[in-house]
């Protein structure tokens, strides 16, 4: 690993926690390795001079239309719930929260 | 009728207005070259029972002269695309067994004109790869030379191979970054990616939502008119779909291109790429000149940033849609002993390894301390792309390029992700700047692979694209099919 590397075991286990997907240890230097290789990929934008760049978050060019404020669809609580993995008088079910 | 599926859309829907055969036995004809092309892995989902008794209501309306757009028309549909009653993965573990109880807008507005799915088809998981060697059901392998085991390209690798392979008569497919071009390329087909914006995103498994769209992989230039015409629409539940008016794309073909201005980007080209690819880039040329068109060298400096920008961009946005496989509202759900354990086990054995790694990359580009650094960079240098190109347009009608720096590599050949990502070299920079882009075969290489050209027009010129592109499809006269597909 060369001595610039950006992600190490540390920063990966943040983001792991932060994204919910657990790091394993073990398995960990080669995904470590590949994420620093992109990190090193991507860095080539410093070379592109941004100064007084407007960032792109949208190419369409036109702003985000705005609708009545009416209800126009509902009644759709046996939908919403369909697919849930586990469900109980018309609410999804999750492990206990508070003790 | 000898054998039914070499007919494009516009031939099968002359043919069956004539009652040369019905509906009925052409959905029969192409479940059964579904079935002989299994071993190709297109299909993850089928819906053969569904198809046949639209057919019947096909043929009933052919009977009493009522016949829809594309009535009886046989599709496949990429897994990304949310069809209703029908399970649909996006080829991921996360998602087995969801069952959408609504239909995309998309493949809403093919059904409303009478085409029939089929089924649905293997793609990269959440359409991340290029190859489609991340779908969780395996991988789709390449009608061409398919004893070789060759990709089919991805992640639209199912729908282009299922088109090649003659197991649909066209397919959807949705393109980020190279999804509907690149495996178009790879098999020989059409793969056109309309103007952000033309298709509505409403119901379509989203990866990276300022990316995302979708489009038609089909046998010929003139089918790619017809679905693009039926696929587009203004969609009030798309606040990114565009009100703009969707031509007759498929009537109004055919236009002389005498006179336009052809750019060729000098930065469209790699180290290691194949003199098949560039001499069909020459051939292409010819073709243009040989009917009148001006053929002008350019550059488009910024190119080579592309990728970073969209492997910043994209893992962003994805790191953001992928939050919602939770375990809790649909897909699979592993359990654990607190809430959070439950995310973690869920989403761990739920994500493939590509998945995971742009996440993470998503994850870290937004982080607090990085966000400037890198994302706010990356969308500041995807302006100046955008910019890049509205200049060029100002010189030039349309931009030709390869699709691809290959052709259609073995499956399991590419191990270094980097060199995985440079497949999408070419097709990226319209992704990011949101124009139009159509491939199309032009010939074989010497391992007898197709070889894809790119079309990059401006902003909802698809019409322009297809008039181009249908002239250098008649001067190719590509006619060779794969040894994989069914007959």
């Amino acid at each position: 690993m060369s001595n610039n590397s950006k992600i190490d075991l540390d920063t990966l286990k943040k983001l792991g926690k932060l994204s919910r997907v657990p790091i394993n240890e073990t398995g960990s230097n080669k995904l470590i390795e590949d994420l620093n290789k992109i990190i090193g990929f991507i860095e080539q934008l410093n070379e592109v001079d941004t100064e007084s760049v407007n960032p792109l978050s949208s190419v369409t060019g036109h702003n985000l239309p705005i609708r009545e404020d009416v209800v126009d669809d509902g009644n759709k609580n046996d939908d919403v719930l369909e697919n849930a993995p586990e469900k109980k008088s018309g609410y999804f079910v999750v492990p206990k929260v508070i003790e | 009728m000898s054998n039914l599926l070499q007919f494009s859309i516009s031939e099968t829907l002359s043919l069956l207005e004539k009652k040369e055969f019905s509906t009925q036995e052409l959905v029969e004809t192409y479940i059964n070259a579904i079935e002989k092309t299994k071993d190709l892995n297109m299909y993850l989902t089928t819906c053969f029972d569904q198809a046949l008794e639209k057919a019947k209501i096909s043929d009933q309306n052919y009977l009493n002269g009522n016949q829809r757009f594309l009535e009886g028309i046989p599709l496949g549909v990429k897994d990304m695309f949310c069809t209703k009653g029908i399970e649909t993965t996006a080829s991921s573990k996360i998602l087995k067994k969801f069952i959408p109880t609504y239909e995309s807008t998309v493949t809403q507005n093919l059904w409303k004109e009478g085409a029939i799915n089929l089924g649905k088809l293997s793609c990269d998981e959440f359409a991340m790869g290029s190859s489609n060697e991340t779908a969780a059901k395996g991988e789709v392998i390449n009608p061409w030379n398919f004893e070789e085991k060759r990709t089919p390209g991805g992640s639209s690798g199912g729908s282009a191979a299922a088109v090649a392979a003659k197991a649909a008569l066209a397919a959807t497919g949705t393109d980020t970054g190279g999804s509907i071009r690149q495996p178009a390329a790879f098999c020989g087909v059409v793969g056109l990616k309309p103007t952000y914006g033309r298709c509505s995103r409403w119901g379509i498994v989203a990866f990276a939502s300022s990316l995302d769209q979708a489009g038609p992989i089909t046998r010929n230039v003139s089918d790619a008119a017809l679905m693009l015409q039926v696929m587009s629409s203004y969609d009030p539940k798309d606040s990114t779909s565009s009100n703009k008016d969707v031509p007759n794309f498929y009537n109004d073909l055919g236009k002389s291109i005498k006179g336009i201005k052809i750019g060729i980007p000098e930065e469209y080209n790699s180290d290691g790429i194949s003199s098949d690819i560039l001499n069909a880039k020459d051939m292409t040329i010819n073709f243009l000149k040989e009917n009148g068109a001006e053929i002008i060298p350019v550059k488009l400096p910024l190119t080579k940033y592309s990728l970073p920008v969209y492997y910043i961009v994209a893992p962003a946005e994805a790191s953001s849609n992928l939050a919602r496989y939770d375990g809790v509202r649909y897909g699979a759900r592993i359990d654990g002993n607190s809430l959070d354990e439950m995310y973690e086990n869920t989403r761990n054995l739920g994500f493939g390894d590509e998945v995971k790694r742009r996440i993470m990359i998503g994850t870290y580009v937004l982080s607090s301390g990085y966000y400037d650094a890198y994302y706010l960079k990356a969308q500041k240098v995807r302006r100046l792309i955008k910019n890049e190109f509205t200049e060029i347009f100002k010189q030039v009608d349309y931009l030709v390029t390869p699709t691809t720096p290959t052709t259609a590599f073995k499956l399991g050949s590419t191990q270094d992700l980097l060199t995985m990502y440079l497949n999408d070299v070419f097709t990226v920079p319209a992704s990011l700047a949101g124009i139009p882009g159509i491939s199309l075969p032009i010939k074989l290489d010497k391992n007898k692979l197709p070889v894809g050209i790119q079309i990059l027009g401006k902003d909802f010129d698809e019409q322009g694209l297809l008039n181009v592109a249908k002239v250098i499809e008649s001067c190719a006269s590509f006619k060779d099919t794969p040894n994989g597909a069914a007959s």
